[in-house]
């Protein structure tokens, strides 16, 4: 298994996919790729579990539902929150990104890109309600850890970003 | 207890960002704007964030009964390691972004090192951190050029900052004596060698925000060793006033 690999068992994928975000209802736990590896042995789930920023207070709870949604399919689990390889944005899923931008979250662009809406005051970051780029960064952080706030000049909805890790 | 220069060594890097997390904690709902408030808090949350990863790794080299809340909350303010400069208080907002601007420069660089450690688990804490405290790099040095190359008063408060906080810049580049056995075997940061480099590129972005680099070589040091700034003890006993209060408390 290569550092960015997740090794996950089929069976269990349907039971993961059930759990959401906390913070984002929408997204499911493995479209956000914060689940590392599950794994059947001797009868229990091995989960690892990364946490998207260090003080995410999300990954508690996370963790928590995910021995609910195991418990309620018959298995016994067992969590382990991992800090390596650290997680990127990159492992967000095409699904993923489109429930974000459905709710409202503009998916992180590209590193360099990233840089140049936050810190250049580039307007490249498209609004969730209108489409338009538009759109200015009003504070580099957000409502959680992983969001910054912008505003779009062209139907005025405020709306987060989710920011580029990489 | 087998490795107590690893978990001093550790306690060392942690307790810089406990006690500067609880500083910018201070400014919950009183940021001088709601974004601002939001961005200090952040930082904040993301800071306890990495002590805790710091703590856990701790609590576990330590191998008794003690927890990660227990050397957060329970320690007397001797037994602090952090530097004197985060534990400088939220003066003006001038002050709270100079203290974080002279410590985030410092903390990517030595983060980066970090990651090159032999220790697994705190090169692992280092690569996560480091994306972190990217934004916080960004952030501070952002406010920095912005009040300093500001209005005239904005120039002035953010200069009087940098000024005072001058001072405590220093002891970030000493060595302790877990430092150098920890850089022996491999796993700790020489950070004497990243001394000039911090000099350079702070100098660099006073410049760029019109203002002047302190000529002052009069430095102030301690924390270290445990010897604090009279802030540290009011600060102590706001963070540690539940535990101490209601002993063994849980959320």
């Amino acid at each position: 298994m290569t550092t960015t690999e997740q090794n996950i068992d089929q069976i269990l994928i349907p039971i993961l996919e059930k759990v959401s975000d906390p913070e984002i209802p929408v997204l499911s736990i493995m479209d956000m790729g914060v689940v590392r590896s599950a794994v059947i042995e001797n009868n229990i789930v091995k989960v690892e579990i990364t946490p998207t920023y260090s003080g995410c207070p999300a990954m508690d709870v996370i963790g928590d539902d995910i021995k609910v949604a195991l418990k309620k399919a018959g298995y016994e689990s067992k969590i382990d929150l991992i800090l390596h390889p650290a997680w990127t944005t990159d492992w967000i899923t095409p699904r993923g990104r489109k429930a974000l931008e459905d709710y409202g979250i503009a998916a992180p662009l590209n590193a360099e890109a990233d840089k140049d809406v936050l810190l250049n005051g580039k307007r490249l970051v498209k609004c969730t309600n209108c489409g338009s780029t538009n759109t200015r960064l009003v504070s580099q952080f957000g409502s959680t850890a992983c969001k910054a706030q912008f505003q779009c000049d062209d139907c005025q909805e405020p709306f987060d970003y989710f920011k580029c890790l990489k | 207890m087998k490795n107590e220069n690893l978990y001093n060594y550790i306690l060392g890097i942690a307790d810089n960002s406990l006690i500067l997390g609880q500083r910018l904690g201070e400014l919950t709902g009183h940021g001088p704007s709601l974004e601002t408030d939001i961005a200090c808090t952040n930082i904040s949350l993301d800071l306890f964030g990495q002590v805790r990863s710091y703590f856990q790794y701790a609590a576990k080299i330590a191998g008794d009964e003690r927890t990660e809340d227990d050397i957060a909350m329970l320690r007397k303010e001797r037994e602090y390691k952090n530097v004197l400069l985060v534990e400088q208080p939220n003066t003006n907002f001038a002050y709270t972004l100079g203290r974080q601007f002279l410590f985030d420069v410092y903390h990517l660089a030595f983060l980066k090192e970090l990651q090159k450690s032999a220790d697994l688990t705190l090169s692992a804490i280092a690569n996560k951190c480091i994306k972190e405290v990217s934004y916080h790099e960004r952030f501070s040095s952002d406010w920095v050029k912005r009040l300093g190359d500001g209005t005239e008063e904005s120039r002035a408060k953010m200069q009087e900052a940098i000024n005072d906080l001058w001072t405590y810049t220093d002891e970030l580049f000493h060595q302790t004596e877990a430092d150098k056995t920890m850089v022996a075997e491999g796993i700790g940061v020489d950070v004497t060698k990243l001394k000039e480099a911090y000099y350079k590129n702070v100098s660099d972005l006073l410049l760029e925000s019109t203002l002047e680099v302190p000529e002052s070589k009069y430095f102030q040091k301690g924390g270290k060793q445990g010897i604090h700034t009279e802030h540290l003890g009011y600060l102590l006993s706001d963070l540690q006033y539940m535990q101490r209060t209601y002993p063994n408390m849980e959320w």
